[in-house]
């Protein structure tokens, strides 16, 4: 049997919204991959002790409440000081056009605002993950 | 054997990163297995069963804190159903167990089926092997959401836990085969919903009966205590914690645990062989005689029996 990408799904900070990160779980759960959901108000550290137990490939973060610039980078050091910088890490949510070239630059592999289809969502995760 | 060194030394990404490759199966997790296998025997294996929605999520969590405040450190392995059309599958045990979060003496990790189907993953057994030589003093497992056959958690643990709640069927359910035969501790969750009570007394009647028709093989000393529990609020978790160390001691002074060890190890040695039976028969015969035997049951040229014989003759 051939290796299952395996994708965490969190919600970071405050914002109660998780509609979102369902359907994206959902979609990509459909495409044949295992989703582990953690829910709502997921402290950074967290998540990245939640990517290291379940050996994920790639870390989605759904974020609405406007606090994406300091969570976002927050998460992604916290999995480059626990050795995990394999895992890709993908970001969801009402991101300004204007914040999204300092979050590429930080590490965010891609970035899905309102709208995107979950088609575009799961190609860019099995793209990037079979990248390596 | 460098990942069983480093998950001997406490390594928890090593630890992660060999519960992957057991899942996927192949020579190197073997060899991480064999050379952890004699690290293994000391956890305390503890399964949680019982129908999707009667909170078992929710009262591992509470089982899991109620340890770790007994000084016991806690693996957890959380089952959730493969889908059989797409492969994918949505693990989503650890929204009730953010509890557990920032604690180095828990560990949790969510399984899918990949297509078994009696209420754990085929790899569940040795992922539990791993946590128990990663020194992990009891390992709990909980189940997919079971319906009333799925009975493979028996083998794997040492003691059975079988959560019901409220409302879920008449006293005639308890009586049925398979679930509560397994159970060595009955909890009732939800235990503040009406309806409880009687569940609860639904369950001591059926235990009843089944002690009454005392079949061979039935563990007479032991009676399943039946607990109620508020899972969301803790209440009653104190008293399934009690049962889970009096079940351990119960198993320890009868010889039970080690008559279960042995069945355990008979059951994965012959589920291992059957696999690695089939593997080399399809190397040798090829898939594509496998799918020529399929057509032919298909179109009644053959039964499925015949088909066998001519596959290994």
């Amino acid at each position: 049997m051939g290796e299952r990408l395996r994708v965490l799904i969190a919600k970071p900070g405050l914002d109660g919204h998780d509609r979102g990160a369902k359907v994206v779980a959902r979609a990509l759960r459909d495409a044949g991959m295992e989703v582990i959901y953690t829910g709502l108000r997921q402290t950074p550290e967290m998540i990245v002790e939640a990517a290291l137990q379940e050996d994920v490939d790639a870390v989605g973060l759904s974020i609405l409440s406007g606090a994406h610039m300091t969570l976002v980078p927050r998460v992604l050091q916290g999995l480059r000081e626990a050795g995990l910088d394999h895992i890709k890490v993908f970001v969801g949510g009402i991101i300004p056009d204007e914040d999204v070239p300092a979050l590429k630059e930080a590490g965010v592999e891609a970035i899905f605002g309102p709208g995107t289809s979950t088609q575009t969502i799961v190609e860019a995760v099995r793209r990037a993950c079979s990248e390596g | 054997m460098e990942l069983a060194h480093r998950i001997l030394e406490g390594d928890r990404r090593a630890l992660a990163r060999l519960i992957s490759l057991i899942e996927d199966d192949g020579p190197p997790a073997r060899a991480a297995l064999a050379a952890l296998y004699p690290h293994t025997g000391r956890a305390h294996v503890v399964g949680v069963t019982g129908a999707p929605g009667t909170g078992k999520s929710t009262l591992v969590n509470e089982l899991a804190k109620g340890l770790r405040r007994r000084g016991a450190t806690v693996g957890i392995v959380a089952v959730d159903p493969t889908s059989p059309f797409t492969g994918g599958a949505l693990l989503g045990d650890r929204v009730r167990m953010r509890d557990l979060a920032g604690d180095p003496g828990i560990f949790i990790r969510s399984m899918a089926t990949r297509g078994s189907l009696g209420g754990l993953a085929r790899a569940t057994g040795d992922v539990v092997k791993v946590l128990d030589a990663a020194g992990f003093a009891v390992v709990l497992v909980e189940t997919v959401g079971v319906g009333q056959a799925e009975v493979d958690i028996a083998r794997t643990a040492h003691t059975t836990i079988v959560v019901e709640a409220p409302g879920l069927g008449d006293d005639v359910q308890a009586l049925k085969a398979g679930l509560m035969e397994i159970a060595d501790i009955l909890v009732v969750n939800k235990a503040d919903r009406p309806g409880a009570a009687q569940t609860a007394r639904a369950l001591e009647v059926a235990l009843e009966l089944g002690r009454n028709s005392a079949g061979p093989g039935t563990d007479a000393a032991w009676r399943p205590p039946v607990l109620k529990t508020v899972a969301l609020d803790g209440s009653g978790v104190a008293e399934v914690l009690d049962a889970i160390s009096a079940h351990r001691a119960y198993l320890e002074s009868s010889g039970l645990w080690s008559r279960r060890e042995r069945e355990r190890a008979r059951a994965d040695l012959t589920g291992a062989l059957e696999r690695e039976l089939l593997a080399r028969l399809l190397a040798r015969v090829g898939e594509a005689a496998l799918e020529e035997w399929a057509e032919r049951v298909a179109r009644r040229e053959a039964d499925v029996y015949t088909a066998v014989q001519a596959l290994l003759g």
